[in-house]
């Protein structure tokens, strides 16, 4: 008969209870730091059948097997997946085992012995057990000895990682300190301590194809020894106990945090603050990973990948260095690849924002002029009923040839059309946001949503992705529909209102991050570009387009931080020597320009030049 | 006073030496690229609220220098961020951030 208790088992007990207290207080604090509002819609998802299955679905999709990363890079979902999944079911499968197989099930023990012993039993079951020869305890053993070779298959991979990234297709890995190094290799040495103090028993215990024949057989020779392996199921206990009792504290706090996120984001919420509610389960939730330093164009500069998404969320979490956390707020691009790329999903960039609308500026705008400015002197001839209004935007008017190009597809198109800001334009706001002054814009977005309304018109196209997000995302305007005019060209291409030409010459598209990465218009340019030309491709499009450098929303980089990254992504996109480059942005557009050893033209431009007259 | 038909206009001498520079000189460590400045007028001939009334980043930059904190912040306030300046300027100057500056470390109510 075997012991039922051991003393080696308490510094897993106490860990794990510590850990346990650690996580639900910090959840109970997230939901109590949510606005009013975000709560009850909080609470009340987690009681609405439909949102309760998806919270199922990601849970077993996002934070056991990673889906995510998987798609991007195999190798890496098969670590993760290996490590987690392996985990999880050594847990689940521990726990069937010792309800079927316990030497505690017949015995009569006070409740809390019951309680403590249900804790620590699947964890060391095979210290407690005794082999017992039903098909059942084979099929268990077997099950437990497989998963323990797949956790062990993701940590040899997790080390190449750390020694090699450019082996598993990494070019840079976060660097961490020495807290996390600790943490680290007592999470790797866990497994391979649990398969030695398991093989180094399996003569009483049983075990299977791993821990009893490769395990004790072979690498023990078949001997057991008491003490040796008395000493390495110690070492088996102090090891999770070291390693539970630093997670709160590091990295790895994500493995509880994620499972929170998700039900956080499946009730819909946001981030309204950038220290609090939702932002705090993010930023917990950040497993430090790094796949998001490769992708940031800002890393293109080597000395500047310190400013990507992992070490700004890092600065947060560890609560001081306030001028790194500005100066990595304002330095941002904002050009969203970070989030596409991020395994969690985490939205730093809603969080770099919320930080921004703390900026305290003295002096406040003053838009008074612009209650002036009359709209009345515009023909209003035009029949309303199909009027479409075009809103050029500041943008468009510093490369009038995008504005030129589309009053001439207007007209070819026999369209009954209004050009709103001819006479120079008010900002959209976006810029204004941007900076954090996010009320003072208002002012911007009330006299031109007064502009649109008072037009009449029942469509809105733009020229500038800026004005179409703050337009789709800020702006009042119901019953007005809102286009680009990569989707307003496409449809009168399609409703074949337009003709146009097609010939030979190679053109690569240059995706916006608004457009591309925000609304995912990414059919409609390439579209148009095929009934043109043909269409070359770039190193990286779509989702993982570069930044062309010109970003409003950095507000620090400095020009030559910028020329940088706009060489880089010309470099990316004439990869395959097209001869000219389209965008669908004026501000991608003029920064190309500067730089670009080919033509750059916009979408509306390369239309113009290639429409048939009827 | 007899008319002549014209009048002498009012000096626009500033004496340097009464002029309180300290601010500007906070402004010039957090943005050395203000002196880059050769007010070239690229930014005022594409502002989109010069459009509209008299901004003008170049005379910002001079009015500040020579202490008319004043005049300036009137412009600054009624600036739209668009960032036109920025993308346009022939000396590469980040003139977004400077006016984000101006609004951080002037005060309205001095002088």
């Amino acid at each position: 008969m075997r012991p039922t208790f051991d003393p080696f088992v308490i510094p897993f007990v106490a860990s794990m209870t510590f850990v346990l207290a650690y996580c639900i207080i910090g959840m109970i604090r997230i939901v109590f730091q949510l606005p009013k509002e975000d709560r009850r819609k909080f609470l009340r998802s987690l009681i609405t059948p439909k949102i309760f299955w998806k919270n199922i679905k990601d849970l077993f999709g996002d934070s056991l097997f990673h889906v995510k990363i998987w798609k991007r890079k195999p190798l890496l979902g098969y670590m993760h997946s290996a490590i987690a999944f392996g985990w999880f079911m050594i847990i689940v499968v521990g726990h069937f085992e010792t309800v079927a197989l316990s030497p505690l099930k017949d015995m009569h023990l006070p409740l809390w012995e019951k309680l403590m012993s249900n804790l620590y039993m699947p964890i060391f079951f095979r210290y407690f057990a005794v082999e017992a020869p039903t098909l059942n305890a084979h099929i268990f053993a077997f099950l437990m000895d497989f998963f323990l070779l797949v956790i062990i298959s993701g940590i040899v991979i997790a080390v190449v990682k750390k020694k090699r990234p450019r082996k598993v297709g990494l070019k840079r890995v976060t660097k961490f300190g020495l807290k996390e190094d600790l943490v680290r290799i007592s999470l790797w040495t866990i497994f391979p301590l649990r398969f030695l103090a398991e093989a180094s028993m399996a003569n009483i215990s049983g075990g299977s194809f791993l821990t009893k024949f490769i395990g004790f057989d072979l690498l023990f020779g078949g001997h057991y020894s008491e003490t040796l392996s008395y000493i390495l199921w110690w070492a088996y206990s102090t090891d999770l106990a070291i390693f539970m009792t630093l997670l709160p504290f590091s990295r790895y706090m994500h493995i509880p945090a994620e499972a929170f996120l998700i039900l956080l984001r499946n009730a819909g919420l946001k981030t309204t603050e950038p220290r609090k509610g939702y932002a705090v389960a993010e930023i917990y939730s950040c497993p430090s990973c790094g796949l998001c330093i490769d992708v940031c164009p800002m890393s293109e500069v080597k000395e500047n990948y310190r400013n990507t998404a992992v070490y700004f969320i890092r600065n947060i979490r560890k609560g001081k260095r306030r001028r790194d956390v500005k100066h990595k707020t304002e330095i941002c691009l904002m050009c969203g690849k970070c989030i596409e790329v991020c395994p969690l999903g985490i939205d730093s960039l809603k969080i770099k924002m919320a930080q921004r609308e703390k900026t305290y500026y003295k002096i406040k705008s003053d838009f008074e002029y612009l209650s002036q400015q009359t709209t009345d002197n515009r023909q209003q001839t035009v029949n309303k009923a199909d009027k479409v209004v075009y809103f050029a935007g500041c943008m468009s008017h510093l490369t009038p040839k995008i504005t030129r190009a589309m009053t001439k597809i207007f007209e070819y198109a026999n369209e009954n059309y209004e050009f709103l800001d001819k006479e120079g334009s008010i900002c959209c706001g976006r810029p204004m946001m941007l900076t954090g002054k996010k009320e003072e814009a208002k002012a911007l977005i009330e006299k031109n949503t007064e502009m649109i309304k008072k037009s009449g018109a029942k469509r809105l196209v733009l020229s500038c992705p800026i004005c179409y997000r703050v337009f789709k995302e800020e702006y009042n305007l119901e019953g007005i529909e809102i286009l680009h005019h990569t989707q307003y060209i496409n449809e009168l291409i399609e409703k074949e209102r337009i003709d146009v030409d097609r010939s030979d010459k190679r053109y690569v598209y240059h995706d916006p991050c608004e457009l591309g990465r925000v609304f995912g218009v990414y059919d409609e340019p390439r579209n148009i570009i095929d009934n043109i030309g043909l269409l070359t491709q770039g190193k990286s499009d779509k989702d993982m387009a570069v930044c062309c450098g010109g970003s409003i929303a950095s507000l620090t980089m400095t020009k030559e931080e910028r020329d940088e990254i706009t060489k880089n992504a010309i470099k990316d996109l004439t990869l395959n020597h097209p001869e000219e480059i389209v965008t669908a942005c004026p501000l991608c557009l003029k920064t190309f320009a500067r730089f670009a050893p080919i033509k750059v033209k916009d979408i509306a431009e390369i239309v113009e030049e290639n429409i048939v007259e009827n | 006073m007899i008319d002549f038909g014209f009048s002498i206009s009012k000096s626009s001498h500033i004496q340097m030496d009464d002029v309180d520079l300290k601010t500007f000189k906070k402004l010039e460590a957090l943005n050395p690229d203000i002196n880059t400045c050769m007010s070239c007028g690229l930014c005022t001939a594409t502002c989109s609220a010069g459009n509209f009334t008299d901004v003008s980043f170049r005379k910002i930059i001079l009015m500040l220098q020579r202490g008319k904190d004043k005049e300036a912040l009137q412009k600054v306030k009624r600036c739209m961020m668009c960032g036109k300046c920025m993308m346009i300027c022939s000396r590469g100057i980040n003139t977004r951030n400077i006016l984000l500056s101006i609004t951080r470390l002037y005060n309205e109510e001095e002088k």
